[in-house]
């Protein structure tokens, strides 16, 4: 499967528009899908559709809210996607572990590292951290970090 | 499943905790069985008793800072996580590496595979009861730990690599030590083959154990040796080659079924072919500098770059959001041990106990590059 059938399967699903291509030479990424909340599990599914698996989930704290960005990627032709998502504080995200097992444990971590919860998750608990833990350590209030920055200003959007 | 130890369960099934303090975990991991007699009915791994929180740590330090935390996740494939990290940041600063550094990082990282895969030769036959095999892989990373000491002064969690090169330069004396080895290494070949992959009791405990096929392994995000014994050539080197790997002649040793016996039998596959990776690039090793000149404190444009590369156990990846200082503003590290742990969950049900030593030693985890 190569990344123009994973684009037709994605285009399916997401409007032309937030499918953004990027320059691989430069970041490593071939295209970027920005999408909402509720369009998430329609996309993994169009991921696996097009043979692709579970590169990674990660989260990454803003001030206007956190963003979950998944990783998608095929293991016949590069085709690297990250798909993006832009969340509201204490907004959840429905989990796409019934899709791609690979998320069970990723959605664990990011919930215990971000407090982000995952809808329809088997077995949210901690993963990483003591079963007891009460803090989110990767958030930006927490501990010493050097910034805490808004999108619009690492993307410029 | 904390709460399950109050409850009444069958007078069949019991739990059993394999762990945290077992020698056959390679680190501290617990299994949490659920076993009907001697079967496993439910596998949990728990994790996270090595996280030390590098992702954390990473926001709170310079990009250079952050450079001897990579070799401390895998610290048994520490120059690769080192030249991945590297490599990133090169990537997104746009550092022009010399030639001489790129198959320098080449020759050490084939040679930090090699000895990664020696240990986990000799571990996995340890597990399984043979002790002889152990002392002679041990015997024979010695020498790869004795080469790279020579050129980074550490044995195992390496800082070689910088910015734009490697921190020292190799002399002729590197180069003749790891020709010996290369000889050395396929003079014992036979040994290896005669002690173990033709040993009966061996072929009994590996055959037809651990079956991963490859819809599992694209499940689980399963990448490096377990997903080519799938019978999948995905390796990073060759899908998106980094460094000088596209212009070296290698092969990906692949499987056919994916029980723990191909899995064996790739990595052996993979160790002659670094060797061959090592020959070619000793041969070709260019003269000139082995450091391009580089700023003081890097500050990589704005925005999000991913890059990965392969470690002895898959894909290796390093996520980074800059927000144009000099500091990471977000730095996530994909390890690949991450998915081939968590395939367990859906190998171990239906497995006998006898067989989770052999299906756990043959994923080759290294449990602080899980917990990160």
């Amino acid at each position: 499967m190569s990344l123009e059938d994973l684009k037709e399967e994605l285009s399916k699903v997401v409007e032309p528009g937030d499918m953004v291509p990027r320059d691989y030479e430069k970041d490593g990424c071939l295209l970027e899908i920005k999408a909402r909340v509720d369009q998430v599990e329609a996309v993994a599914k169009a991921a696996l559709e097009a043979d692709c698996f579970l590169e990674s989930i990660a989260a990454v704290d803003f001030t206007n809210g956190p963003q979950i960005i998944y990783q998608f990627n095929s293991c016949t032709s590069i085709s690297r996607v990250l798909v993006r998502v832009q969340l509201s504080r204490g907004e959840s995200v429905v989990s796409i572990g019934s899709i791609y097992d690979a998320a069970l444990w990723y959605e664990r971590e990011v919930f215990e590292l971000f407090g982000i919860r995952f809808d329809n998750h088997p077995d949210l608990r901690r993963l990483l951290l003591p079963e007891d833990a009460d803090f989110y350590p990767l958030l930006k209030d927490y501990g010493k970090v050097h910034a805490f920055r808004s999108t619009e200003e690492i993307y410029g959007e | 499943m904390a709460n399950e130890f109050l409850e009444p369960i069958t007078e069949q099934t019991f739990y059993l905790n394999m762990g945290p303090q077992h020698p056959s975990t390679h680190g501290v991991l617990r299994l949490f069985l659920k076993l009907d007699g001697e079967y496993i009915v439910e596998a949990d791994p728990v994790i996270g008793y090595g996280h030390r929180g590098h992702e954390k740590m990473a926001e709170s330090h310079l990009y250079e800072q952050f450079l001897p935390n990579t070799s401390r996740m895998d610290y048994l494939a520490g120059l690769i996580f080192n030249h991945g990290y590297v490599a990133a940041v090169e990537k997104m600063v746009g550092i022009e590496v010399p030639p001489r550094a790129e198959y320098i990082r080449v020759i050490c990282a084939e040679l930090n595979r090699i000895s990664s895969h020696l240990l986990w030769f000799g571990t996995y036959v340890m597990d399984l009861g043979g002790f002889t095999p152990f002392l002679y892989s041990f015997d024979d990373r010695e020498n790869i730990l004795d080469i790279l000491d020579r050129v980074s002064g550490s044995r195992l969690t390496y800082s070689y690599c910088r910015f734009g090169g490697v921190s020292r330069d190799v002399d002729d004396e590197f180069i003749t030590a790891t020709h010996q080895f290369v000889e050395r290494l396929r003079s014992r070949w036979d040994d290896y083959h005669n002690l173990v992959t033709k040993n009966v009791i061996f072929i009994h405990r590996a055959k037809d154990v651990g079956v991963i096929n490859r819809e599992l392994a694209l499940r689980f995000g399963c990448t490096g040796p377990i997903l080519r014994a799938a019978g999948v050539p995905y390796d990073i080197r060759k899908a998106e080659p980094y460094s000088v790997y596209s212009e070296l002649d290698f092969e990906i040793p692949t499987g056919t079924k994916g029980d723990a016996l191909d899995r064996y039998l790739v990595r052996l596959q993979e160790m002659e072919q670094s060797l061959h990776i090592i020959e070619q690039a000793l041969e070709r090793l260019p003269d000139g500098a082995i450091k391009a000149a580089v700023p003081n404190k890097v500050r990589p444009p704005r925005g999000d770059y991913y890059f990965a590369v392969e470690s002895a156990r898959g894909a290796v990846g390093f996520y980074i959001v800059s927000d144009g200082t000099s500091y990471p503003y977000r730095l996530k590290a994909r390890v690949p041990s991450y998915g081939n742990l968590q395939v367990l969950t859906e190998v171990l049900p239906g497995t006998l106990v006898a067989d989770t030593i052999s299906i756990l030693g043959s994923i080759d985890i290294v449990v602080p590059e899980v917990d990160r």
